[in-house]
């Protein structure tokens, strides 16, 4: 091993000379896998901002364990349990709180437009908030007021107008079953694919919207443990407690719970898979391009080496390491245009897309695997370069 | 004392398969001993080359024996072959120097293939070498700015910069003018002196016949004539 590393290392770099040596065709191979990654960037990018746009607002509650009816499915078809579970949940060690929480769909009418809409209500005790969002935690005493509603001003839909009066202090009011109710005040989270926009308000307020919904029927359970215990723990600890009628899960699960739905449920998965796919043919075709071009106008060199003595072994090396050079330089760009248009898509779409490393370090694995597919099929070439034929 | 570095005996060798199955080497006999310049002349398609690429282990030899330096070529596997390229230098018609390499870094190249030299002994050498065929100051130039000539003499240089025990050359002047092709002749013939070594040169050209202690004339892959006679049939 000791001898392979010393014998790298007064090894003549062929394969970055040459490529140096070719600046044009360099740039034009650097410039496709930047593309091949840009491509790759976007897709990966667009897939994770729908996931979590979905997950926003399961991700800003405070929480460590959430309770939910089996029949859950999403956010917006919760199903209910019954209160008494939470109750119960409060006698096992750790348990430090266990608050309930109400959440329905409903239709209101847009202040603005008075178009019908439908939009996600979510009820919970305002003395025991479960988001850690600041605008909703500092407004608390408005929801507490009857028939006043908190409105996502991120939410999707014609807003601008009525978001601008209730800025400036105005009193802007609409219409849910039939009920007039008051929007006291904003804050933001975004829009999903369940729902266009987010209504919060308390307890009380939710109760009176859906008459036909009891107190006792609880939407989610919100349990936060005491510092020292481990949630996964308790956790297990209240599956074995509470009865089947319930399902445990951590607030990570349940940030997952959410995001399955809609892998499973809706096409985002295979469209995105699907354009990271292409993104990686197209850099397999434009590396192996850039490759057998190199490879041919070297024939001859490689040729003379072989006579001089070189094994085929040398000559894959130098094929292969032009592939990972390529490789890593082409990444640079790569990654570093991704993160303009990632700014520029949240700017346009509010779309939390973001670059994080995970990513980043998955595209760079994909461009390296990409680099050396190129280079494999490029390598077949090298099997002509028989000296005896050529000279 | 004279030591034989190339042995040939019953050499046959065929090209293609089947019904087209060609001789082209027709049962070659051939001693070479260290030391000595031979010159292989003869019209095209006597198979000079051929019989060049089998002493160099480009090509595998298929009947009789092969034995050079000491070891039988003959039926060797494609890695005895690579390894055995090693022990000599081989010098093209065409320079085929690397055109991303400097001239010093296409001379290291020829040291690289031999394992545990140092870098810096390597450039040493490579830096030489480029000093004695009168390079030392376009060690750092690329082949494109060098002319048809240096060029050459670059690829000397780095066919003999591992010292080899045998040079085998192909042409090596048929693309140059007369002044520089008898330069790079006299330059080969002059460093082979000093290491030593055999030189087996294949060409067409006349004027250069001179520097042969030997020389050998193909026809139809027969050797027809070995020795002085051969210059009297080239004349």
């Amino acid at each position: 091993m000791i001898g392979f590393i010393k014998e790298f290392r007064r090894r003549t770099p062929l394969g970055w000379l040459q490529l140096s040596h070719e600046k044009g065709r360099l740039l034009v191979a650097l410039s496709g896998i930047a593309f091949a990654d840009v491509l790759m960037f976007m897709q990966l990018g667009f897939q994770t901002a729908l996931y979590d746009s979905n997950t926003r607002l399961h991700r800003n509650l405070r929480t460590d364990i959430v309770l939910i009816s089996p029949q859950a499915r999403n956010l917006i078809n919760m199903s209910t349990f019954s209160r008494r579970r939470l109750y119960q949940a409060a006698d096992i060690p750790g348990v430090k709180s266990a608050e309930p929480m109400y959440a329905n769909v409903v239709t209101w009418k847009n202040p603005q437009t008075r178009l019908e809409t439908a939009v996600l209500v979510m009820g919970f005790n305002p003395d025991q908030p479960p988001f850690t969002l600041p605008e909703v935690n500092q407004q608390l005493d408005v929801i507490k007021l009857p028939d006043t509603v908190l409105f996502d001003r991120a939410a999707r839909g014609d807003y601008q107008q009525a978001i601008a009066q209730i800025d400036a202090g105005k009193t802007v009011t609409t219409e849910i079953e039939r009920r007039t109710i008051t929007v006291g005040g904003l804050f933001k989270v975004g829009a999903s694919f369940a729902a266009d926009g987010n209504l919060i308000t308390s307890d009380d307020n939710f109760l009176r919207l859906f008459p036909r919904r009891q107190a006792s029927s609880v939407s989610l359970g919100l349990i936060t443990t005491q510092p020292g215990y481990d949630p996964k723990q308790v956790a297990q600890s209240l599956k074995s407690y509470l009865g089947n009628d319930v399902k445990v899960l951590t607030h990570e699960e349940f940030v997952l719970f959410e995001e399955n739905y809609w892998r499973v449920n809706t096409a985002i998965g295979f469209i995105f898979t699907l354009g990271v796919g292409m993104g990686f043919m197209v850099g397999v075709i434009i590396v192996y391009q850039v490759l057998s071009t190199d490879v041919n106008a070297h024939m001859k060199e490689y040729a003379t080496f072989k006579a001089m003595g070189y094994r085929n072994f040398y000559l894959l090396g130098v094929v292969f390491e032009e592939a990972i050079i390529l490789a890593v330089l082409g990444f640079i760009p790569g990654a570093l245009v991704p993160l303009g248009l990632y700014h520029l898509t949240r700017n346009a779409t509010n779309l939390p897309v973001y670059m994080t490393v995970a990513r980043a370090v998955t595209v760079l694995i994909m461009t390296v695997i990409m680099c050396m597919i190129s280079g494999a099929i490029a390598t077949r070439k090298l099997q002509s370069a028989d000296p005896a034929d050529m000279f | 004392m004279t030591d034989t570095v190339i042995s040939i005996q019953n050499l046959d060798h065929y090209f293609g398969q089947g019904k087209l199955r060609k001789q082209v080497l027709f049962d070659i006999n051939l001693e070479i001993n260290a030391g000595e310049i031979i010159i292989m002349t003869g019209p095209s398609g006597s198979g000079k080359t051929t019989l060049l690429t089998l002493v160099g282990g480009l090509r595998s030899a298929q009947s009789g024996s092969l034995y050079v330096l000491g070891q039988e070529l003959c039926g060797a596997t494609a890695r005895q072959l690579t390894k055995a390229r090693r022990h000599h230098g081989y010098i093209f018609q065409a320079h085929n120097l690397h055109g991303s390499l400097t001239a010093l870094q296409n001379v290291k190249m020829g040291l690289e293939v031999h394992r545990g030299i140092p870098t810096q002994e390597m450039k040493r050498l490579a830096t030489e070498m480029l000093g004695a065929v009168g390079l030392a100051d376009r060690v750092n130039y690329y082949p494109d700015d060098l002319s048809g000539g240096q060029k050459q003499r670059v690829a000397i240089a780095r066919a003999l910069v591992s010292q080899p025990k045998i040079v085998l050359a192909d042409e090596p002047t048929a693309a140059l003018d007369k002044k520089s092709g008898r330069d790079v002749v006299e330059l080969m013939q002059n460093l082979a002196k000093e290491q030593g070594c055999t030189i087996l040169l294949v060409t067409h050209d006349n004027r250069i016949l001179d520097i042969a202690d030997r020389i050998i004339y193909m026809e139809d892959g027969h050797l027809i004539s070995d020795g002085v006679d051969a210059t009297a049939k080239v004349e």
